[in-house]
């Protein structure tokens, strides 16, 4: 199970991801960072931290679920379906520049569901994608804005993520389908 | 990506239908009931629609008076982007004498993907499954269960006492009639609560304490300590016979005054199922008052149905990998 990404590394990466952020956006005025559920919302939070220590302007931050979104649900009449969690967006995107972050990057169907789920609660100004990982594979035309590590995969492969707030342990780790 | 933070210790429903309290384990209601959690923020915002069950055919089928029910099932069907058609017995063939089964393989040869039945019939709900491709959704049946009151008093529990375990729940009323009171009781007794049931000896179901109730006919020492007191309504509709001499004498000996709440605990809670009878079974300052969680009850119908329709209606495999 080779490891990608230590806790070192990962901590490196999420640094120069906000000063990329604070580049680009000339600051944080108007930029709120949304997580998608569960690891996205866990990178918002540290990446707010990290601006904040850039910039010392607090970031807001909210948390998305997408799985009413989903393209794959509702294929089967019976079968298993990811639990639905709740959204919490505690503040008007209008007009807001939105900062959507994920974890992995793969075919871009989770990030096609975040982006009808988050006009749904009004019109930003504009969305950028922050994700940790690019694994490649695209089935939508969909490209990151900020990207911690770009992983040329297969797709028998599986990338996982860990975080010590839900996991216990910073590490990003690929694995095959059989091992 | 795998998601592992998992809340209830299930993520499925492995049922067509929801037809009772009864074939649901206390894993599945914690389910149900944490998806409403979810499905409670959707009605918080501007606009309130997820496109879950996009394409999906939902036939709300009542044969007996609702205006609750109907609309919560309405509600949360639209919510969820389901194409919704209301059918009342009264303006159906029902009238020109068409069964249950007929009208059922009728609307089932449309293919509709769920059906939501109320009917006066204890097993309606029962039968259609067997026949019906569609999903089943039990909204009433006679005085057998409403398992969607029952999921949703005990939403409405759990957001107050933040448990449903251990705490004293008093069932007052017109017992033998109520569907509310045999999806509660199972609901509830499945949960760990202290349920204790109330009424006229004329009106109590016999066998019920084989359920793992306490019985009294005392209003005064059910409501004693209780942290939850439950009014069901006096169904005159359902009665042949007279159970009790007068509505006056009843609301006398069993209705919910203020006096009578004093036994309770301080932080009590009062519930109705709806419709009331103010006057019957609870005096409108109970009804009006501080204690009062009637409305959420209501405001709760929709999230609480809207977890049931995503729940039953499936999904797929949940992708491992993001």
């Amino acid at each position: 199970m080779p490891v990608i990404m230590d806790a070192n590394r990962m901590g490196r990466t999420l640094a120069r991801i906000a000063h990329e952020i604070v580049e680009r956006n000339r600051g944080t005025d108007r930029l709120n960072l949304v997580g998608i559920r569960t690891r996205g919302d866990v990178l918002a939070k540290r990446l707010a931290k990290a601006l904040e220590q850039i910039t010392n302007e607090p970031v807001r931050t909210g948390a998305l679920d997408i799985t009413l979104y989903r393209d794959d649900l509702m294929r089967h009449v019976v079968g298993p379906q990811p639990l639905v969690r709740r959204t919490e967006i505690p503040f008007s995107i209008d007009d807001q520049k939105i900062l959507l972050i994920d974890d992995v990057l793969y075919t871009g169907r989770t990030i096609r569901a975040a982006l009808d789920a988050l006009i749904d609660f009004g019109r930003p100004k504009e969305i950028q994608l922050v994700v940790l990982v690019d694994r490649g594979h695209r089935e939508l035309p969909i490209k990151a804005d900020y990207v911690g590590k770009n992983v040329p995969t297969s797709l028998k492969e599986s990338v996982q993520v860990r975080l010590s707030e839900t996991d216990g342990t910073d590490e990003v780790s690929v694995t095959s389908e059989h091992e | 990506m795998i998601t592992q933070q998992v809340v209830a210790p299930i993520s499925k429903l492995r049922h067509k239908d929801l037809l009772g309290i009864s074939d649901l384990t206390p894993e599945e209601i914690l389910l149900i009931l944490d998806t409403a959690e979810a499905m409670r923020e959707i009605g918080e915002r501007p606009i309130k629609k997820v496109p879950a069950l996009r394409g999906k055919t939902v036939v709300n089928l009542f044969f007996e008076a609702s205006t609750r029910t109907r609309t919560s099932f309405e509600i949360a069907e639209k919510r969820l982007s389901a194409d919704t058609l209301n059918i009342a017995a009264g303006t159906s063939s029902v009238v020109k004498g068409e069964t249950l089964v007929d009208t059922a393989m009728n609307l089932e040869a449309m293919a509709p993907d769920m059906i939501v039945v109320r009917h006066a019939y204890s097993g309606a709900c029962h039968m259609l499954s067997r026949i019906c491709k569609a999903g089943i959704i039990n909204a009433g049946d006679g005085m057998h269960e409403h398992p969607t009151q029952a999921l949703l008093d005990a939403f409405t529990i759990r957001e107050h006492k933040k448990r449903i375990k251990g705490l004293k729940v008093a069932i007052i009323g017109d017992l033998l009639h109520s569907r509310v009171l045999r999806s509660n009781v199972q609901l509830l007794t499945k949960l760990g609560a202290d349920v204790w049931v109330s009424g006229p000896p004329t009106l109590m179901p016999p066998g019920i304490e084989r359920q793992g109730v306490r019985t009294t006919t005392s209003v005064d020492e059910a409501v004693e300590g209780a942290d939850v007191v439950m009014l069901l309504r006096v169904q005159l509709e359902r009665m042949q016979g007279s159970f009790f001499p007068s509505l006056r004498e009843y609301f006398s000996v069993f209705g919910m005054t203020r006096e009578r709440l004093r036994r309770a605990k301080e932080d009590v809670i009062i519930m109705h199922p709806g419709p009331m009878n103010r006057g019957v079974e609870i005096d409108s300052e109970v009804a009006d008052g501080p204690y009062s969680v009637i409305l959420e009850q209501v405001a709760n119908g929709v999230a609480v149905r809207m977890a049931v329709l995503y729940l039953l209606a499936g999904g797929a495999e949940h992708e491992t990998a993001a």
